[in-house]
């Protein structure tokens, strides 16, 4: 029986390290993002959170081909990575983080985004007349109010950038180890005819997807059903 | 309206106990703040008295509330300046403005706000780990058993009933060692009961600890019971700010001209009659009869006594069935909520009283200001 | 039924009636390398026949897939030999209808004037961080290029220069972007008049690489469609083969 050999081993690898690390950086970069656009009364909340969520509406290939432009060496991140001596981010793993970094943004930000507003003012009012402060408070009542709002973001960007397809086949390059993916690999395999081996990945990926929405939607009944 | 001067002079002229206290030094907290909202503004100028309970009165919509965030930081306010005991907290024109989590003050909600995420334990350490251990001046205990919550320290929050979570709002507030405790109607999310079962703990600290409070209310029982000092506020002004006593017993405050118009008398336990189940509440200037009470001599009692239950007779009427008497001397007379009635207030022999009779009795007794009269007590409504 | 709707209906039958007899669709999919010369041969088909051809452009292999499953396809052409052959031996095509219609010629392209030398021999040089190609395992043109390195000895050197795009058109899309420095494309790509419109290129020699037959089928569903006949005897006519050469392939 066929099953996966050594290239949809390593694409199973870089696409799971490329979701690690796109997640973590995202809940880093979120976070504020998240935090601003939940407690902020200014004109631009409106203009910035619609430019989160584009990706949501957006083809893949639409920012798949704008971020080729951008990074490649005559767009502007490409000139600003290229002073920085960095290179150009196309071809790259570091170049699909960012570009995961983008694509996948809308998912970490607004569970996020909805957790702190869930919270409201009050919880902050009274941390700070009980003597926190702004960083104390996001830390000691904001994150243990917010958690079931961390877990979705975690998980919901962790999946939809392992789920990513067109904006890594836009600015990939295919490049084993580096930048092939799974859902690159699954392509490659309908394209070459080869059936087998894109049933068995495609089957590992609607599993994959299956179990952590089963996880998601378990936490959360069990979340609604004890508040 | 009438200003402020006027109505210190106005209250010399006969009643002499009045309370205000003096801001001698730099002792007591200084609040000028001037916020403006679409549609609703406020402007205040408080000088409050550096301890016991200050009572911020008036109806909803009055400003009590904002002017209590603002006090505490919560509100940002256009002008602000705030004193308390000789630390400034707030001067906007020298552009200061000391955070809320740098400000010794408690603060204690209209709902509990107890962090759902934490025990009651952890929920009283919050405010108290984050204090000093050297500055702390409210022990753990004390706080504990003040509100009697000793055995809700494991439970969760969502596992107590509105006034268990008031009562750890409170010990959570006064575990920071505050120099000021910050109340906003603390006792208007609960029922009639649960009222019951918080004011005994509410007086217990007003008597117990040194914190001097600013307590948010718009019930005129809860005023009358725990206040020392009251600021009246309507529509974002102050209209009279004074001592509890003399603030109540003045007729040209909207207060004098509802159902409850009436003074509060502080009094003190001085005998117990066992023959006819009796009790002698003695205060300045006279004392009254009441059904006995189960305190002890010497104990500090405060009552009220509503206008429409006094009547004024020209001699001490021994044939009636009205046991208190009281000499008192008129002090003025006004027109009352009706044209059928006037009120009166009295002093007796240094504590006010307020009388409604009609204006025709009025009339046919020539109740003038200076006449000495005897004032017919029928009810007092005892506080606590 | 009112009169104005009954009218319309009628005007629709005869539309559709004289359709029949003077001219018919045919359904085409073209491989995407040969999208710029069929959008023209597509609209010269129709002015000369009355038929006409309703093209979908895609990589050949995602074609395959979808014909195996049913897509409406009555004329394929195919960027390549085999997937037609292999079509053929599964019967789904028309048997005898199938023929090369055009041979793809492979171009080393760069967007920068004057980076590619006339013989190529930038390719050997350090000075570029990507080569740009298609992937060879799906797509005829990107096998061609691994086979050129092969033959010039360079496949080691290019190592993980080598950046792959799924078809031809992003292979394109990377050097044309500027990402990648220099690519192999398809001649039709860059070819435009009788000379590489834009940038720099080495037309790379026939005998480095196996000659990239793209040969066109009758499927089985268009059998009794004259479009479909037409539009193959169009094909080979002079008209659209002088098309198809000033698009830079061979016939």
């Amino acid at each position: 029986m066929l099953s996966l050999d050594s290239i949809d081993l390593a694409a199973i690898g870089l696409t799971l390290k490329l979701a690690t690390v796109t997640t973590v950086l995202l809940l880093a970069i979120g976070t504020p993002i998240a935090w601003w656009l939940a407690r902020t009364r200014s004109r631009l909340k409106g203009p910035i959170g619609a430019v989160v969520a584009l990706p949501l509406v957006l083809p893949p290939t639409v920012l798949g081909f704008y971020l080729l432009v951008a990074m490649g060496p005559n767009g502007f991140v490409g000139q600003l990575t290229q002073s920085l001596g960095l290179g150009t981010l196309p071809f790259t793993f570091a170049g699909l983080v960012v570009a995961s970094v983008f694509y996948s943004m809308p998912f970490v930000v607004q569970p996020l985004q909805n957790a702190f507003e869930a919270i409201g003012e009050r919880p902050l009012e009274v941390a700070a007349t009980l003597r926190a402060g702004p960083w104390d408070t996001f830390f000691s009542v904001v994150l243990p109010l917010s958690k079931p709002g961390f877990v979705t973001a975690g998980i919901l960007g962790f999946a939809h950038t392992v789920g990513e397809f067109g904006v890594v086949l836009m600015i990939g390059g295919n490049i084993p180890e580096k930048t092939r993916v799974v859902s690159v690999q699954i392509y490659d395999h309908v394209e070459a005819m080869e059936y087998a081996q894109a049933h068995w990945l495609a089957g590992g990926m609607l599993v994959f997807s299956f179990l952590v929405l089963l996880a998601l939607y378990t936490s959360r009944l069990k979340h609604n059903w004890r508040g | 309206m009438i200003g402020e001067a006027e109505i210190l002079v106005a209250m010399s002229e006969c009643a002499g106990e009045e309370r205000l206290v003096a801001t001698e030094g730099r002792v007591g907290i200084h609040a000028r703040f001037r916020v403006g909202y679409p549609g609703f503004a406020l402007d205040v100028d408080l000088r409050l008295p550096g301890r016991g309970v200050t009572a911020l009165f008036g109806h909803s919509g009055s400003g009590k509330t904002t002017c209590l965030r603002c006090v505490a930081g919560l509100e940002s306010a256009d002008m602000g300046v705030l004193e308390v005991n000789g630390e400034l907290w707030q001067d906007s024109a020298r552009g200061v403005f000391v955070p809320t989590h740098r400000r010794s003050l408690g603060y204690v909600f209209q709902e509990a706000s107890l962090f759902p995420h934490l025990s009651v334990r952890r929920n009283l350490e919050f405010g108290m780990k984050r204090v000093a251990a050297a500055t702390r001046r409210v022990a753990w205990d004390q706080a504990v058993d003040l509100l009697g919550i000793e055995s809700l320290l494991d439970r969760m929050p969502e596992r107590l009933s509105g006034g268990e979570r008031q009562r750890v709002g409170i010990a959570r507030a006064l575990l920071t060692s505050p120099r000021l405790l910050l109340m906003d109607e603390p006792l208007a999310a609960l029922d009639l009961k649960r009222k019951h079962e918080i004011l005994p703990y509410l007086e217990r600290l007003h008597d117990e600890l040194e914190i001097p409070v600013l307590y948010v209310s718009h019930s005129p029982d809860e005023v009358a019971r725990l206040a020392d000092h009251v600021v009246l506020l309507d529509q974002g002004r102050v209209v009279a700010q004074g001592g509890l006593v003399a603030t109540l017993a003045r007729l040209d405050l909207p207060t004098a001209f509802t159902e409850d118009a009436g003074v509060v008398v502080e009094s003190v336990i001085a005998e117990h009659d066992e023959h006819y189940h009796l009790s002698r509440l003695d205060f300045p200037g006279g004392n009254v009869l009441v059904a006995r009470r189960p305190e002890a001599i010497g104990h500090r009692l405060r009552f009220r006594v509503h206008a429409r239950d006094v009547s004024l007779a020209e001699s001490r009427n021994e044939n009636s069935s009205i046991t208190n008497l009281l000499p008192a001397v008129v002090c003025e007379v006004v027109t009352a909520d009706t044209p059928a009635h006037v009120l009166v207030r009295l002093d007796a022999g240094g504590t006010p009283l307020i009388a409604r009779i009609t204006r025709r009795s009025c009339d046919q007794l020539g109740i003038v200001a200076g006449r000495q009269m005897w004032a017919q007590i029928k009810a007092v409504a005892l506080l606590g | 039924m009112n009169a104005p709707v009954s009218g319309l209906l009628l005007a629709l039958g005869l539309g559709v009636f004289a359709l029949g007899v003077r001219a018919a669709e045919v359904q085409v999919a073209v491989a995407a390398n040969f999208t710029a010369p069929m959008q023209r041969i597509a609209a010269d088909f129709e002015k000369d026949t009355g038929h006409k051809a309703m093209v979908a452009f895609g990589a050949t292999g995602k074609l395959y897939a979808q014909i195996k499953n049913g897509a409406p396809f009555e004329v394929f052409l195919a960027a390549d030999n085999t997937t037609p052959a292999r079509l053929e031996s599964e019967g789904d095509t028309v048997k005898g209808t199938r023929f090369t219609y055009a041979v793809g010629k492979l171009v080393l392209w760069s967007a920068k004037e004057g980076y590619v030398d006339p013989k190529g021999d930038v390719l050997k040089s350090a000075a570029y961080q990507h080569l740009s190609l298609a992937n060879p395992k799906t797509a005829p043109y990107g096998a061609a290029a691994m086979a050129v390195l092969a033959k010039l000895g360079l496949s080691e050197t290019v190592g993980d220069r080598m950046v792959q795009g799924e078809n031809i058109t992003q292979a394109y899309q990377f050097v044309a972007t500027g990402n990648a420095e220099l690519g192999f494309v398809a001649l039709s790509q860059v070819f435009k008049d009788g000379k590489v419109s834009a940038g720099s290129a080495w037309i790379v020699p026939a005998d480095l690489y196996d000659p990239i037959r793209q040969d066109a089928v009758i499927m089985t569903r268009g059998i009794d469609n004259p479009a479909a006949k037409a539009l193959v005897d169009y094909l080979k006519g002079p008209k659209a083969a002088s098309v198809i050469k000033s698009y830079g392939y061979d016939l």
